[in-house]
């Protein structure tokens, strides 16, 4: 059985993660163990591959003795499953591969080594699970293991506060999906999630553990207002895991919201589709431009992260919304644009992290202020690292537009929707995605622009090297999925297929058949979009145009300084930086968003000292939300305090409260 | 040809809230008077037009008063006034334009989410012109509530009225009278108004409202 | 043969749009230099500045990278197609669904992206400056512009061009608010797209004010070339969509006959004349507004996008 496979495969990360504490600090042990790992996942991902694209009818689920006695331990891999092992094991094989060039610049590969195979092994078992106790200890399991990773360099004091903020994060997620579990397990207390399935839940139950599910999940995903630790804990981790986290471990989070919003509850209530769109769409927003202010390149891929995790929570919400309504070819659509995004933004985003990791590996640097130039001096880098922008950005012919696409055709299918505040959220989270998209470009534009292109303002950027192959080779290998998938959009909805007919019972029509490889959502006279011949245009236009202009035009060139209108510069230093590049978005945007202020300071004419520039930014949800509760929970805790010095005599007096007033209880109690 | 009645009318209403929107983008004295002449000029053609669709000749006598008034006579006399007073000719705001805009955005989508459910069984036509008079209504006290010059609040009242007459119009069968009294009671308004910018300009030099509430003692 | 012909029909659609496009720009200049009773140049001057800037040398800056020598090709190519997909003589063409309007614009966007790089390879101030403003202002006509296309989708039941252009030219549609809005959108959101006056002058080298001309002010000879020569196909990529889009009943449909098709090329042309003559009557009546009054400009774009969206969803007669 197929299930069987991955399963060993996960023992054998296991066996990895436990043979690398023993292996140490030996030499060799970084490559075994990371060639370890990408063998360990390329069998997974073959096998749910194949699992997707050629099983039919239902799969069995596989019960093993281990965990609680009356219970067992019960694995399942259905469409949805294969779906998200695919997509975990292909970022595990990228990373892993990568981390076979990447780790050998690793520091403290003790404190990294072990829990790499583990943090694998823990994602691929949440996506098998299928009773909630097995689930929610794969999900500790993961969080613990990427805990370790992210304080695997514990004496920079920034990494400790990330670690904090991530566990107490990580927590509060894992107590909300305790809290759904154990609504939805009901009174019998059966964790089974065949179980669960088939009982009908009380309206109550319907109500709340949806919602639940979004905070646990969203909190792991980087939803809005839970985002917080994302960009602390991500940047944190070293490249390759800070990839898997973001690329990876926020989709297992998806995942957890599609199993028990589409699968384990059936149908929604539409109010609640209504909280997910509009938390998607500002967390879309809010995320892209966070991003924008950040010149910390690392830091700003993980806040991109939470623009991207907001978009597919739009899909989410739309689907919801129109499986809610009946509408089920529309709501395979949104499921379709939704999964196609989880794909994508893993692929982009991994390859985006590998990028920043093969700059910090060459220059030592992550801020893209202390950068530039690096366009000469690490051009595969460079050009990988090109292809994952535009892809972010979703430009044609890439893959990112192409699930953009499906999001706004499936916002075009919502005006049919009878409910009112629908009416008004739908078009509202259509402007929202919109902005995001431009942003996203805008952000990519500085990221690159300041990184790569221009001069280089210090000497760590001027005496960069390419790094090695293993490295180079992940990246290229993410680069040509990424060109595939814009190309022939049509392979992947239709691998989609299985998942969309097994959540909301419709999928979009099969993509294979319409000719030319074009992608139709609904009917070709509604809509339709053809990669591939886009692609061959853009070709095409740019080979004449070259041909035409070699036969014709003349082939003299000359270098020269630059131009500059007649006032070259030849400090690197008066180039644009990323926070001047930032600046009118910054005015537009960031006055009303972040309270952003600008102050300069000039000095009078005579006076010698430089003038200063000092521009402030508040992260409002952190200072409206987050540090009140740390202020309050301080408070609480220096009243309680009191609590460990009373004298005996309260002691024995609060025992013997205690004692009365159960008492009480049970005599009230009917 | 009952559509494009229909049409015409939507069209005409949507125009006025657009102008409305307009206004709110203003930030020059004279250029308000200006897009408030064209907002009444469109009040006019819009009751027109109503006149002539349910063939209801008095209501061409509205339409010829908010002409000859609120698109001719109103905005010169504001004009005049505003060289005499040599008033501020900025119109500061209280938060931005896009924000204002967005509350904008916000209160259109207010009015048609309660005209549009509770009117579900009337008649097409008018619903929905309700639905676009309740806009400029609601826009018409989102600028005077969110400028700080006298004469840009007295425009805002202004085309506030212009949006009850709109409403007015669009129910079929309002009778000439009302029409009268309103129309007068906008002149004593206006006259009002008028002399009370005078004797603020004299009293305390300015018009800004904001001056007004220090010498309250509202403010430090 | 059918296929054979509306292939012709195609590429003859390709040929037109990439020979008009110089002669707009110039139709363009002459009009407003008559509005300021200047002689002006001729019409046909852009033909000979493209001829000139071929037969000229490349001066590149020695850290130029292999982006900048690369982008202008790139950015021709997407100009091209985005042009050659829009309906300008006729709809229905045989490559018309290979992309709605979506695509378009996001081709578009994919020729800004590579600008503004290339804006930001050589490493100067400038092209900093006109990058970091174009991708603000694009930051705001792009979601205004998808927020027109969803205004248009809503009224005609898809995103593709020929069909909109068919509904459009049907008498079902009537005059609508939300069309008029999106119209008046449309005309903001495309003087912001093409760097005209008041986004943008196109004919500057002030730092206060330059936008686009900042991004390619390093380029010379034949980069240069395509470079304008794409700029002039964007401008009629806009023309051509509102003409497209708001007078529809001239368009012809493909299958029709060769004189269909020769009329619909006439009042093709007779359009981009009007919408040329429109361009710089506006530009010539209004001053250009500061880069930080640009953003309100292009909000009210927006806006009028959402306004027209949320008309169309709450009711459908709007």
């Amino acid at each position: 059985m197929p299930v069987v496979w991955v399963l060993g495969c996960v023992a054998a990360l296991l066996a990895t993660a436990v043979a690398a504490v023993g292996l140490g600090r030996r030499r060799g042990a970084t490559q075994a163990v990371y060639a370890a790992s990408f063998a360990a996942s390329a069998v997974a991902l073959i096998t749910a591959g194949a699992q997707l694209a050629l099983a039919e009818g239902v799969a069995p689920a596989l019960t093993l003795p281990l965990g609680l006695p009356w219970l067992g331990a019960r694995f399942r891999m259905d469409a949805l499953a294969a779906f998200f092992l695919v997509v975990v094991n292909l970022g595990g094989a990228a990373t892993s591969f990568y981390a076979l060039g990447y780790g050998k610049h690793e520091a403290a590969p003790a404190r990294v080594l072990p829990f790499f195979p583990a943090f694998l092994a823990g994602m691929n078992l949440v996506v098998l699970a299928h009773d909630a106790f097995s689930f929610l200890l794969a999900w500790e399991s993961m969080s613990l293991a990427s805990w370790a990773l992210v304080m695997a360099h514990h004496r920079d004091a920034d990494n400790r506060r990330a670690g904090l903020v991530y566990l107490v994060m990580a927590s509060f997620g894992t107590l909300a999906l305790l809290l759904a579990f154990g609504l939805l397990a009901g009174a019998e207390g059966s964790y089974d999630f065949a179980a669960i399935r088939a009982g009908a839940p009380t309206p109550l139950v319907a109500g709340l553990v949806p919602m639940l599910v979004l905070l646990g999940a969203g909190s792991k995903a980087g939803l809005v207002p839970l985002h917080v630790w994302l960009p602390l804990a991500h940047p944190a981790a070293p490249s390759h895991v800070s990839a898997l986290m973001s690329g990876v471990m926020t989709k297992v989070a998806i995942y957890a919201f599609v199993r028990v919003a589409f699968d384990l509850l059936g149908d929604s209530a539409w109010w609640q589709s209504m909280v997910v769109l509009a938390l998607g769409g500002g967390t879309a927003v809010l995320g892209v431009l966070y991003a924008l202010m950040q010149h910390d390149l690392k830091r700003l891929l993980a806040y991109h992260t939470v623009e991207n995790i907001g978009i597919i929570y739009i899909g989410l919400g739309l689907a919801l919304t129109f499986e809610a309504n009946g509408m089920g070819a529309a709501a395979a659509l949104a499921l379709t644009a939704a999964l196609f995004h989880v794909l994508n933004h893993s692929l982009f985003k991994s390859l985006l992290f590998f990028g920043a990791g093969a700059v910090l590996t060459a220059t030592g640097q992550r801020d893209m202020e202390h950068l530039g130039g690096l366009i000469r001096r690490m051009p595969y880098t460079s050009f990988a690292f090109l292809v994952g922008c535009v892809a972010i950005s979703a430009l044609p012919p890439l893959n990112g537009f192409v699930s953009e696409w499906l999001t706004f055709q499936a916002i075009l299918q919502s005006p049919d929707l009878p409910q009112w505040g629908l009416k008004f959220l739908v078009p509202a989270v259509g402007g929202l995605l919109a902005l995001s998209a431009a942003l996203a470009a805008a952000c990519f534009v500085k990221a690159f622009g300041v990184t790569f292109l221009g001069r280089p303002r210090t000497s760590a950027a001027e005496t960069a090297r390419e790094v090695d192959r293993c490295s180079l080779g992940a990246m290229f290998m993410l680069v040509a999925l990424c060109v595939a998938a814009g190309i022939v959009p049509g392979l992947v909805i239709d691998a989609l297929a299985p998942v969309t007919l097994s959540l909301v019972a419709e999928r979009m029509p099969l993509q294979l058949e319409v000719p030319w490889l074009s992608v139709v959502p609904i009917a070709e006279a509604r809509s339709s979009y053809n990669g591939l011949l886009v692609f061959l245009f853009i070709a095409f236009s740019a080979s004449l145009a070259s041909v035409v202009i070699r036969r014709f035009a003349s082939h003299s060139l000359r270098r020269a300084p630059a131009w500059d209108c007649g006032f070259p510069d030849p400090s690197p230093a008066t180039q644009y930086t990323a926070g001047s590049f930032a600046q009118p978005i910054r005015r537009v945007f960031g006055s009303l968003v972040f309270r952003a202020r600008e102050q300069v300071d000039m000095p009078a004419p005579g006076d010698l000292r430089p003038a200063r520039l000092q521009v402030e930014i508040r992260d409002l949800i952190w200072d409206w939300l987050y540090a009140p509760i740390a202020v309050a929970i301080g408070y609480a805790a220096d009243r309680f305090n009191r609590l460990q010095f009373l004298t005996i005599r309260r002691y024995l007096s609060l025992v013997f409260l205690a004692l009365v007033t159960l008492l009480l209880a049970l005599a009230i109690w009917p | 040809m009952e559509r494009l009645y229909f049409d015409a009318a939507h069209l005409l209403a949507g125009g006025l809230v657009l102008v409305s929107f307009v206004q709110l983008y203003q930030d020059r004295l004279y250029a308000l008077l200006n897009v408030y002449a064209v907002h009444a000029l469109v009040l006019a053609l819009s009751v027109a037009w109503q006149a002539f669709v349910q063939d209801a000749p008095h209501l061409y006598v509205t339409a010829a008063i908010a002409l000859v008034f609120k698109a001719i006579v109103i905005p010169v006399a504001l004009h005049r006034l505003i060289q005499r007073l040599g008033i501020h000719r900025e119109i500061e705001t209280v938060i931005g334009v896009g924000p204002t805009m967005l509350a904008g955005i916000g209160l259109v989508a207010l009015s048609m989410a309660v005209i549009l459910p509770v009117t579900a069984e009337a008649d097409p036509l008018a619903r929905e012109d309700l639905a676009f008079a309740l806009s400029v209504l609601l826009l018409g006290l989102l600028m005077m509530v969110t400028r700080r010059n006298a004469v840009s609040q007295v425009v805002g009242f202004m085309s506030l009225e212009n949006g009850l007459v709109l409403a007015a119009t669009g129910a079929k069968g309002m009778p000439l009278v009302v029409e009268i009294s309103v129309a007068f009671s906008v002149l004593i308004a206006f006259v009002v108004i008028g002399i009370f910018l005078f004797r603020i300009r004299e009293r305390f030099d300015t018009v800004d409202v904001q001056a007004l509430d220090s010498f309250r003692g509202e403010r430090q | 043969m059918a296929i054979a012909f509306d292939v012709l029909v195609q590429g003859v659609q390709m040929t037109v749009v990439l020979l008009a496009a110089p002669l707009l720009t110039g139709f363009v200049r002459k009009v407003r230099a008559r509005l300021m009773r200047r002689r002006g140049p001729s019409v046909f001057q852009p033909y000979r500045d493209l001829h000139r800037l071929l037969r000229k040398e490349v001066v590149l800056a020695e850290n130029a990278s292999w982006l900048f020598r690369v982008a202008p090709y790139l950015i021709f190519a997407a100009t091209w197609v985005a042009a050659a997909l829009v309906p300008t003589f006729a709809t229905g063409l045989v490559f018309s669904w290979t992309a709605d309007l979506i695509a378009i614009i996001a081709l578009l966007g994919s020729a800004r992206f590579f600008l503004a790089l290339a804006g930001m390879d050589v490493g100067t101030s400038f092209g900093g400056i006109g990058s970091s403003r174009e991708v603000m202002i694009a930051s705001l006509a792009e979601p205004a512009m998808l927020l027109i296309v969803f205004t248009l989708a809503l009224a005609a039941g898809s995103t593709q061009l020929s069909t909109v252009a068919t509904y459009m030219a049907s008498p079902d549609v009537g005059l609508r608010v939300s069309l008029g809005m999106a119209l008046i959108a449309l005309v903001i959101v495309a003087i912001a797209e093409n760097a005209r006056i008041p986004v943008d002058n196109p004919a500057t080298h002030l730092e206060l004010t330059m936008v686009h001309e900042a991004m390619i002010l390093e380029y010379s000879g034949r980069h240069l070339a395509m470079i304008e020569f794409a700029a002039s196909l964007k401008l009629l990529l806009y023309v051509s969509l509102i003409g497209c889009i708001f007078v529809p009943w001239t368009l012809a449909a493909a299958d029709a006959g060769a004189a269909a098709l020769g009329g619909g090329v006439v009042t093709w042309l007779a359009k981009l004349a009007a919408g040329g003559f429109m361009l710089a009557l506006f530009e010539t009546a209004i001053a250009k507004m500061r880069v930080f009054r640009v953003p309100e400009f292009i909000g009210a774009a927006l806006m009028l996008g959402l306004l027209g969206t949320l008309l169309l969803f709450v009711s459908r007669a709007l």
